[in-house]
């Protein structure tokens, strides 16, 4: 067997493509954070729960509407996004004019409602959501044994962020959106719809959580509380990269996930904290994080 | 304003302060001695948030590591090196005050919702953290704690002895915020939540005084953790999880922010919910998020903040 370090190759490779999947969850979510909270200046912690949700929807409408994965897909961030305008328009919209944390508090309180209500109604072990038939199985790629649904996560996570990317630097919807982030009165002045513009942003950065959620749901067992465990974890990686640039967030998201899946090979016990540790590291180092620009 | 006796209390507050004393004393007779201490550990609590985030404007999402150390450092030294009650306390909140030292020290490099955000994760960190180490007993945690014998002279096994014991605790560290907020020091503080760089450009150093406020905070929040700890006997994974400190936040918001007296009130009205919608299970977490969304939107002053507003005074 071929060894790496000490570590046979398969173990090293298989926890490297956890710790990349677990990247492209990170990656997806705070790409959604930084979008929304350069646009409505917020912290959104309800991401946690709309990735829950987005599983949610899959599960649902596989199980109510004989619905399959390839739509769900499309579907699921459909949905999602659009609970996410009526979130906008109801709730947050109130708060622009106050002081960030009362976003941070307003969010959790509907994470709260979404995964209590999850819960009541689905109980908290969790339900399956069987892999799509064109991605069961897996390859052999010589050095490790590759499940083909985890390979399809990888990717299609890097196509979304590499997608959202493009928008938002190379596309005048997204050139008017970083203006909006840089100077709303402004903008709104040369006849663009801002509200709209907000909401709007708001419904993408969800349906970007949702989307990791549909991705997520065959992976961990559907259950109310995988949006917790992961928006946490998801808050640290923000720190780390500061969320002013979005080519930042996507890149410190699969780079923690890697170091993650490193650290589960050489040192089992801190995978769990490594996320927080390097954290402390960087805010040492630099505290305005490793993309962010010190204000 | 006019101000009364050793800790400068306003009329109305002085007045709010008998009211709650005589609701101390007099509350045992009507309602059960462990909810009622479960109220005063946990008001606290939300009066240690409370100093930070209604007094100089620190939103920290991570009070539940200072709270649940100090119910472990309680529950252990009592149980495994048979501390007295009083000492084993304090235990908790000099660990519970090391940890925020070292919490405080890294979250104020960063302002505003980066704070939060950074709290939050260290607390996470120690919540895994706690999962692993030995002496918190892992999932099971710390049980059978006994409470001890007060100075090693007086049995705290009965409640009621108990409860004079949580009293005293909970209006001495109300009294000590009090003071602490009605202080130069405490001035200082509420001009940094007013206008930080102007603080800064009267030649005070602001993180020095925002760490100290810091580290206070956390030693307030040890020593209720370590308090609870000892009236249930019981120091778990609960008590450092990242919900905890959900639940202090919502009962300082409830109470009201900024007031003295809110944070009490806000913890009184969170834990009589608890206790009475515990049979509808997840119900509570609904319905706690139901009471987060609506202060925000339109009830932002809190229970004792609208109160105070009506009847134009500060409590």
């Amino acid at each position: 067997m071929m060894m790496i370090f000490g570590i046979p190759a398969p173990l090293l490779f298989g926890q490297l493509l956890l710790g990349l999947i677990n990247g492209a969850f990170y990656a997806l979510l705070s790409l959604g954070l930084a979008i929304i909270f350069g646009m409505l200046n917020i912290v959104n912690f309800a991401h946690g729960a709309l990735f829950m949700l987005g599983a949610f929807a899959a599960w649902g409408l596989g199980s109510y509407l004989g619905i399959g994965y390839w739509w769900a897909l499309l579907l699921a961030p459909l949905i999602v996004g659009a609970f996410g305008v009526v979130l906008e328009r109801l709730f947050i919209s109130k708060l622009y004019k106050l002081d960030h944390l009362y976003g941070l508090l307003l969010t959790f309180g509907i994470a709260l409602i979404l995964e209590g209500l999850v819960r009541n109604f689905y109980g908290s072990s969790g339900l399956p959501y069987a892999i799509p038939p064109e991605l069961q199985g897996g390859t052999n790629l010589g050095f490790m044994f590759l499940p083909n649904y985890r390979g399809w996560v990888v990717i299609a996570a890097v196509i979304v962020c590499v997608i959202t990317w493009l928008i938002i630097e190379k596309t005048s919807i997204g050139a008017k959106l970083r203006a909006a982030t840089e100077n709303a009165p402004l903008v709104q002045s040369f006849g663009i719809n801002v509200p709209r513009m907000i909401t709007l942003t708001y419904a993408a950065g969800v349906a970007l959580a949702a989307f990791a959620g549909v991705l997520a749901a065959p992976i961990y067992s559907v259950n109310p509380n995988m949006g917790t465990n992961f928006i946490i974890t998801v808050f640290a990686v923000v720190v780390i990269g500061g969320m002013g640039s979005i080519l930042g967030s996507i890149v410190t998201g699969f780079g923690l996930g890697i170091v993650e899946g490193l650290t589960r090979v050489f040192y089992p016990e801190g995978s769990a904290t490594v996320v927080f540790v390097v954290m402390v590291i960087v805010l040492l180092a630099r505290p305005a994080g490793l993309f962010g620009r010190a204000h | 304003m006019n101000r009364h006796g050793l800790f400068g209390l306003s009329r109305p507050q002085l007045i709010a302060f008998w009211v709650m004393i005589a609701a101390i004393i007099i509350a045992p007779a009507v309602l059960y001695p462990v909810f009622l201490m479960k109220v005063m550990c946990f008001a606290l609590f939300a009066c240690a948030f409370n100093l930070l985030i209604g007094y100089v404007g620190l939103g920290s999402f991570g009070h539940a590591a200072f709270f649940g150390m100090g119910a472990y450092i309680t529950a252990y030294t009592a149980k495994a090196w048979g501390w007295t009650p009083e000492i084993a306390i304090l235990a908790g909140g000099l660990v519970g005050g090391a940890l925020g030292l070292a919490f405080g020290w890294l979250a104020i490099r960063r302002q505003g919702i980066y704070f939060a955000m950074i709290t939050l994760a260290l607390a996470q960190m120690n919540y895994f953290l706690s999962t692993q180490w030995e002496f918190t007993g892992g999932e099971d945690g710390i049980q059978g704690v006994p409470r001890g014998d007060l100075f090693g002279l007086i049995s705290m096994k009965s409640d009621m002895a108990m409860y004079w014991l949580v009293a005293f605790i909970f209006i001495a560290g109300f009294l000590l915020i009090y003071r602490i907020i009605h202080s130069p020091f405490g001035q200082v503080l509420k001009a940094i939540r007013e206008n930080e760089p102007r603080a800064i450009s009267l030649g005070y150093r602001t993180d020095d005084y925002k760490l100290m406020v810091f580290v206070l905070s956390a030693v307030i929040a040890g020593i209720a953790g370590g308090t609870k700890a000892l009236v249930f006997g019981i120091a778990t994974l609960t008590d450092v999880n990242f919900p905890m400190s959900g639940e202090v936040i919502l009962m300082a918001l409830l109470g009201g922010m900024g007031t003295v007296f809110g944070p009490v009130v806000g913890a009184a009205i969170l834990i009589a919910m608890q206790n009475y919608l515990a049979p509808f299970g997840a119900w509570v977490t609904v319905t706690q998020g139901v009471i987060f969304v609506a202060c925000v939107i339109a009830f932002r002053r809190g229970v004792v903040g609208e109160l105070a507003a009506r009847l134009r005074i500060s409590l």
